[in-house]
């Protein structure tokens, strides 16, 4: 049987673990590797680092970090973080990324998802979509959350199927952070809708919360950082809760 | 020293780093005396059918894969590859099994991406190895059952998860991507005799 994956998320900055509460109030979590070379100890299914500095200037040492993550840890993991052309994918997959998080850049240009998935195959391209209930509708946000924009949230991932995305990595705003559990809703319809995988994002407080996300919604993983940073939710037993 | 092809596919960066991780050496080369001389051979891939067996012919990499006579393992799109046809770019691979690949029915989500139980494990590539073991697979088309499977994976319907004919090794999943299994997996290969 398939397994229903769990994904810690390591938020870098300036080469450190971070985590953030709604988007923003950085607390410092760990050195990247010891920490992702913990979460693999522990039995973690994948892991998604995700640069939240992302500026051109760090490219370089972004992809010498992903070449030192690849050459220590065992599971497939994703870079994400300010990648916006097929220049900078290419770079972080010979670093040994096994696939690539691409957000607002898909926003600003679909194509580009189209143009990775040619290259390099679906299952390397992991759309992050930041998602906000606001006025009764969900709609999407970009620039790590700053800027909405004018996308309804289910029109976006119909989109996103259709132009290669091989999954997505669908963060509610409105739960990260607060440890009150995943946004059932918004995380039910998007997996209903799509034919590729979801990982649900975006507030797991509890062992609870996991269970109920795979119950209730067709989510292929659920993503957290905090809560397996600092040791709240040890990965082994809730893997095997 | 253990030698990986080089061809158009990726994933290569991964295969090196796992088996550096067990001590051994080993080179990503398409040189054929280089390959020739390895105790053990690494078809690795990630990408396309057709275009992948464009490239090996191209390079005359196909005839030697074929020639081989030390262990030989092929590793996701190289086991495709190993089988006699692959519906993807309809094309005539090497031909090492007798299997056709296909792809999935979409009665699921497709690709099969993630981690996944065998069961009917045959063979050294298994020792130390349960039912209850996951290894992770990532792929849209798989190779059928045929006398040569060695593993049995279910997802939407039964297949190919590792085959063996003779030295020739194949895994649909990635041992490499596999944590402290897919370590013991490539190592069971590396220690062949």
């Amino acid at each position: 049987m398939l397994k229903k994956r769990i994904i810690p998320c390591l938020d870098i900055c300036d080469g450190r673990t971070v985590k953030g509460i709604n988007f923003i109030d950085i607390r410092d979590a760990g050195d990247p590797v010891d920490l992702a070379k913990r979460y693999v100890q522990e039995g973690a299914d994948e892991l998604v680092f995700l640069d939240i500095t992302a500026t051109h200037e760090n490219r370089k040492t972004l992809s010498a970090l992903v070449e030192k993550i690849a050459m220590e840890i065992n599971i497939p993991f994703t870079v994400g973080g300010g990648i916006n052309s097929l220049q900078d994918v290419s770079l972080i997959i010979k670093a040994g990324a096994d696939k690539v998080s691409i957000n607002s850049s898909a926003v600003k240009r679909p194509l580009l998802i189209t143009e990775i998935a040619k290259e390099f195959g679906s299952q390397c391209v992991v759309v992050a979509v930041d998602t906000k209930f606001i006025s009764n509708e969900w709609i999407v946000y970009v620039n790590g959350g700053r800027i909405p924009t004018l996308l309804r949230t289910m029109d976006w991932v119909k989109q996103l199927e259709e132009s290669g995305a091989g999954e997505i990595l669908l963060t509610s705003m409105n739960n990260d952070g607060m440890k009150t559990g995943f946004a059932l809703d918004i995380t039910g319809a998007v997996s209903l809708a799509v034919n590729i995988p979801v990982i649900a994002s975006g507030g797991a407080g509890t062992m609870e919360h996991f269970k109920e996300v795979f119950e209730y919604t067709k989510a292929s993983g659920a993503l957290a950082a905090s809560i397996f940073h600092f040791g709240e939710i040890p990965i082994p037993t809730l893997k095997k809760y | 020293m253990i030698a990986i092809i080089k061809y158009n596919a990726g994933n290569i960066k991964s295969v090196e780093n796992a088996i550096r991780r067990l001590g051994y050496d080993c080179m990503v080369t398409d040189d054929e005396a280089l390959i020739r001389a390895a105790d053990k051979v690494i078809f690795p891939g990630v990408g396309e059918a057709a275009s992948a067996m464009k490239y090996l012919k191209a390079h005359g990499l196909d005839k030697l894969v074929l020639s081989l006579k030390q262990p030989t393992l092929g590793i996701c799109l190289g086991q495709q590859l190993m089988c006699s046809h692959s519906e993807e770019g309809d094309t005539a691979c090497l031909g090492i099994f007798g299997a056709d690949v296909r792809k999935f029915p979409s009665r699921e989500l497709v690709p099969h991406m993630g981690w996944n139980n065998m069961e009917q494990l045959k063979g050294k590539l298994f020792e130390g190895i349960s039912d209850l073991d996951n290894v992770y697979f990532v792929h849209s088309y798989y190779a059928g059952l045929t006398d040569d499977t060695v593993a049995t994976c279910r997802y939407i319907l039964p297949f190919s998860a590792a085959m063996q004919k003779d030295n020739f090794y194949a895994t649909q999943f990635h041992p490499e991507k596999s944590a402290g299994v897919g370590e013991r997996i490539l190592k069971n290969f590396l220690m062949l005799q």
